[in-house]
C-alpha cells in the first residue's frame, strides 16, 4: 500500500467520534446581506471581478428562476425552504492571492487536517492535486505546475472565467441549461466558486484530481459550480469529498456539475459525500439539492459516475449521462446509504442518443432507523439510438423494521433494436449472519460494517484505491448505533 | 472448565431445555447425542449467547466465570467456538477478508497486537493446506456457493486459527461424505490438546469412529437422559434413540 493510502486510513481511524466532521472554524467571514434580489447576484458577481457577459448570465438565470416552482415530486418531505432567510455569499476574510501553502491561515490548514486531508502531507506523498474550497473561496490551489506541463486546467472557477473566458463560454450551461431546473438555475444566478478542469486533446491526466468542499458559514448556502471538459482522446479521474458542521438548522447546498467528454475521451468523477446527515432525531443536516450530468458528446467517449452517499438530510441527486456520441458509454455506481431520519432520492438517467451506446447502473441502497431510501432512475432510448444497451441492478438492503426502501425505474424506448435489462432485489441483515459474526468475535457495529461493505463491494471497488479505504470506513461510521 | 448446571432455556415463549446437567473439563471430548428435535442446537447456541434464547433457570459456569452476562463477541476471545451446523453466507466479504477480522477483533478485545494482512495470510494458508481448503475458496465470498463440505471444512479451519479453549461442533459431520468426514476428524484430532475441552454434537454414532469421545451424553427432550463411555454410541446405534429414551424413563 502507498504511504498515501496509509495515511488517510490511520487519519480516518484516529478519529473517533460519530460525526467527525462536526466542529465549526472560527474565522472572520465577509458576507452578501442577507437574501436573494437582483443585488446580490451582483454582489456576488463583483466580489468575483466577473466580466459582464457573466454577471448578464447570472442575471439572466435569475430572472428565470423567479417565475419557477420548486419540484415536489421526489420521495422527500421537508418544511419549505426560506430563500430570503439565507445568506449567498459567504467567504474568509483578507485572502488576498496566496502565492503559496505557507501563506494560507493556519486554521484553515488545521481544518483540513481535521478533515482528513492535510494538504502538505498530500503534497508530498499522495500525487493529489486539491483545490480546496473554503466556503465559496478557493484557498489554495496545488500541483498547478505540474498539471501546467501536462496542459491541464485545473483552477477555481472563478479564476477560468477571468483567464479562459473562451473555454468557459464554450461549455457553460452545455450540459445543464441555465433553465434546466429550479435548483440549477437558481445555481447558475448565485454560484459561488467551484472548479474547472480542461484537460487537452490526447492528455492522460498525470494525477487524480480532487476537491473537498465544505460548508462553515452558519445560514450560507453553498452553491459551487464543477465544469469538466475532456477534450479528443483524454482521460482524467476527479473526486470530490463533501463534509460540514454540525448544526441545528437546514442548510441547502446546490451544487451544479457538468461533464463534457468529447470524441474517444473518458472521465470518471467520483463523489464521497458526507455532508452533516441531522442528529438521531432528525433535527439539522443538509439539504443536498445537486444536478450533476455529464455529456459523451464525442464518439467513443466515456463517462463514469461514482457516488458514495452517506450524509445529507436530504439527498436529491441524479448525476446522469447522455449519450450522443456513437458507441459512447455511461456508467453509474452507487452507494446511498440513509439512517436516523435521513431521507434519500437519489439515482440516474441515461439518455441514449446516439448509435451502439451502453450504459450501466449498479445501485446500493442502504437503509437503517426511521430512513427512507429511493432509487429513481431513467433509461431513454431515442429512436435513432440504434442497438442501445442497458444493464440496471438495484439492490436494497434494509436494517431493522422502520426503514423503507423503494425503486422507481422509469424506462422509454422509442427503437425496437434496444436492449434493456433491469435487475432489483431486496434484502435484509440477517439475524443470522449478524450471530455468525459475532461468534466469531466480531462486535455487531464493525459486523454491520463488513456485512454491508460486502454488499457494495462492487461500487466500492470503483473507487480510487486511497478513497475506497476511506469510504468504507464512512459506510460503517454512518451506521453505527443502527443495530441494537 | 464447563460447568452446566439445571439448566432451561426457552425460545420465543417455548421452553426447549428442561434441566440440563453437564460437566466438561480441560483436556476431554465429549459428545453429545439426540434424536432430531431434542435441542441439541438449541445447547450451542446458548452456550455462544444467541440473541433469542432465554435463560429461565439454572447456570453456566465457563473456567469459573458465569458466562450467561458476556456478549458472543467477549465469549469469542475468551476461547468459545462453535462450529455451526448451518454456516451463513456473507455475499461480497472474502473469506481471507473474514478470517483476518474475526481474528483480529478477537485479538484486539484480549489486548493482544492486530496481526498484520500478510501475517494473517500465512497463518491461514499453513492450516488451511491441511484441510484441503483450497487458496482460491479464500479468495471467495465467505460460504457462498460453496459446497456443504467446502462449508464444514471452513468451520474447521477456523477453529484450528482461533486455537479456542472450549469448541463445540454442531452436527460438523452431516452431509459429509466418508473423505470429507475423514478430513475434517483429523483436523479435530489435531487439535485435541490437555488445555482444550470440546463437545462434539452428533446425530449419527458414525463420526465417533473418527472422533473418539471421553464420554457420551444423550440429549432428549431437553435432557440428559443417559451418559456413558464411548461403547454408549454402539448401543445407540443397535437400539436406536426410542428405547435408549425409554429404558431412562
Ligand atoms: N427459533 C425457534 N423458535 C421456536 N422453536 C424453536 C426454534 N429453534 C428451535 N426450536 C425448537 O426447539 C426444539 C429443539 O431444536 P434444536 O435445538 O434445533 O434441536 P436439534 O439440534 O437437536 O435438532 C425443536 O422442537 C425446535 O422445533
Ligand atoms: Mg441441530
Amino acid at each position: 500500500m502507498s504511504s498515501a493510502a496509509l495515511e488517510t486510513k490511520e487519519t480516518v481511524a484516529g478519529l473517533g467520534e460519530k460525526y467527525k466532521y462536526g466542529f465549526v472554524t472560527d474565522i472572520e467571514m465577509e458576507r452578501a446581506p442577507k437574501g436573494l434580489s437582483e443585488d446580490t447576484v451582483r454582489y456576488i458577481s463583483a466580489k468575483k471581478g466577473e466580466p459582464d457577459w457573466m454577471l448578464e448570465w447570472r442575471l439572466g438565470a435569475f430572472r428565470r428562476w423567479l417565475s419557477m416552482k420548486e419540484p415536489t415530486w421526489a420521495r422527500v418531505h421537508y418544511p419549505a425552504i426560506d430563500y430570503q432567510d439565507a445568506y449567498y455569499y459567504a467567504a474568509p476574510k483578507n485572502t488576498p492571492k496566496k502565492q503559496s501553502l505557507d501563506e494560507v491561515d493556519p486554521k484553515l490548514l488545521e481544518t483540513y487536517k481535521k478533515l482528513g486531508i492535510p494538504l502538505h502531507e498530500q503534497m508530498a506523498l499522495a500525487g493529489v492535486a486539491v483545490d480546496a474550497v473554503f466556503d465559496s473561496v478557493s484557498v489554495a490551489t496545488t500541483f498547478k505546475e505540474k498539471l501546467n506541463e501536462a496542459g491541464v486546467i485545473f483552477c477555481p472557477i472563478s479564476e477560468a472565467i477571468r483567464d479562459y473566458p473562451d473555454l468557459v463560454k464554450k461549455y457553460l450551461g452545455t450540459v445543464v441549461p441555465v433553465t434546466d431546473n429550479f435548483f440549477a438555475t437558481l445555481n447558475s444566478a448565485v454560484f459561488s466558486d467551484g472548479t474547472f478542469v480542461y484537460v487537452p486533446k490526447g492528455v492522460r491526466c498525470p494525477m487524480e484530481l480532487s476537491t473537498y468542499f465544505r460548508i462553515n458559514a452558519s445560514e450560507t448556502g453553498q452553491f459551487e459550480r464543477t465544469l469538466i471538459v475532456a477534450d479528443e482522446g483524454s482521460f482524467v479521474s476527479y473526486l470530490e469529498g463533501c463534509t460540514a458542521p454540525k448544526r441545528d438548522e437546514n442548510q441547502l447546498h446546490a451544487a451544479v456539475v457538468e461533464l463534457v467528454a468529447l470524441d474517444n475521451a473518458e472521465i470518471k468523477y467520483s463523489t464521497v459525500q458526507n455532508w452533516y446527515p441531522g442528529d438521531e432525531n432528525g433535527l439539522g443536516g443538509i439539504y443536498n439539492f445537486v444536478t450533476k450530468r455529464g455529456d459523451c458528446r464525442g464518439a467513443r467517449s466515456k463517462i463514469s459516475w461514482t457516488q458514495v452517499e452517506t450524509g445529507s438530510a436530504i439527498t436529491w441527486k441524479y448525476p446522469s449521462c447522455i449519450l450522443r456520441g456513437d458507441e459512447s458509454v455511461g456508467e453509474f455506481y452507487s452507494i446511498a446509504i440513509a439512517n436516523n431520519y435521513q431521507q434519500a432520492d437519489t439515482g440516474t438517467k441515461m439518455i441514449h442518443l446516439g448509435k451502439n451506446t451502453r450504459s450501466r447502473i449498479i445501485s446500493k441502497g442502504i437503509s437503517a432507523g426511521k430512513a427512507q431510501n429511493t432509487y429513481r432512475g431513467l433509461v431513454s432510448v431515442y429512436g435513432k439510438a440504434e442497438n442501445a444497451r442497458n444493464f440496471t441492478q438495484c439492490d436494497s438492503l434494509l436494517i431493522g423494521g422502520e426503514c423503507g426502501a423503494h425503486t422507481v425505474p422509469y424506462i422509454e424506448s422509442r427503437n425496437p433494436s434496444a436492449r434493456i435489462e433491469h435487475e432489483a432485489t431486496t434484502s435484509k441483515i440477517a439475524e443470522d449472519q449478524l450471530f455468525y459474526c459475532l461468534q466469531r468475535g466480531i462486535g455487531q457495529e464493525e459486523a454491520v460494517a463488513l456485512i454491508v461493505n460486502g454488499f457494495c463491494k462492487e461500487v466500492l471497488q470503483q473507487l480510487p484505491m486511497e478513497f475506497a479505504v476511506e469510504a468504507q470506513k464512512l459506510v460503517g461510521i454512518s451506521l453505527e448505533g443502527s443495530v441494537g | 472448565m464447563l460447568d452446566i448446571k439445571n439448566l432451561h432455556v426457552a425460545v420465543g415463549g417455548k421452553e426447549i431445555l428442561k434441566g440440563l446437567n453437564l460437566r466438561v473439563e480441560a483436556g476431554q471430548v465429549h459428545a453429545i447425542m439426540g434424536p432430531n428435535g431434542s435441542g441439541k442446537s438449541t445447547l450451542s447456541y446458548v452456550l455462544a449467547g444467541r440473541a433469542g434464547y432465554d435463560i429461565t433457570e439454572g447456570s453456566i459456569s465457563y473456567n469459573g466465570e458465569d458466562l450467561v452476562p458476556l456478549p458472543p463477541e467477549e465469549r469469542a476471545a475468551k476461547g468459545v467456538f462453535l462450529a455451526m451446523q448451518y454456516p451463513v453466507e456473507i455475499p461480497g466479504v472474502t473469506t481471507m477478508m473474514f478470517l483476518k477480522s474475526a481474528l483480529n477483533a478477537q485479538r484486539r478485545s484480549r489486548g493482544e497486537a492486530e496481526m498484520d494482512a500478510i501475517g494473517v495470510l500465512k497463518t491461514v494458508r499453513k492450516k488451511a493446506a491441511a484441510l484441503n481448503v483450497s487458496e482460491e475458496m479464500l479468495k471467495r465470498a465467505l460460504n457462498v456457493g460453496f459446497s456443504g463440505g467446502e462449508k464444514k471444512r471452513l468451520e474447521i479451519l477456523q477453529m484450528a486459527l482461533f486455537e479456542p479453549k472450549l469448541a463445540i461442533l454442531d452436527e460438523t459431520d452431516s452431509g459429509l461424505d466418508i473423505d470429507a468426514l475423514r478430513l475434517v476428524a483429523e483436523g479435530v484430532n489435531g487439535l485435541r490438546s490437555p488445555e482444550r475441552a470440546m463437545l462434539v454434537i452428533t446425530h449419527y454414532q458414525r463420526l465417533l469412529d473418527y472422533i473418539v469421545p471421553d464420554r457420551i451424553h444423550v440429549l432428549a427432550k431437553g435432557r440428559i437422559v443417559a451418559e456413558g463411555g464411548k461403547e454408549l454410541a454402539l448401543e445407540l446405534e443397535a437400539k436406536g434413540y426410542e428405547q435408549i429414551v425409554k429404558d431412562a424413563a
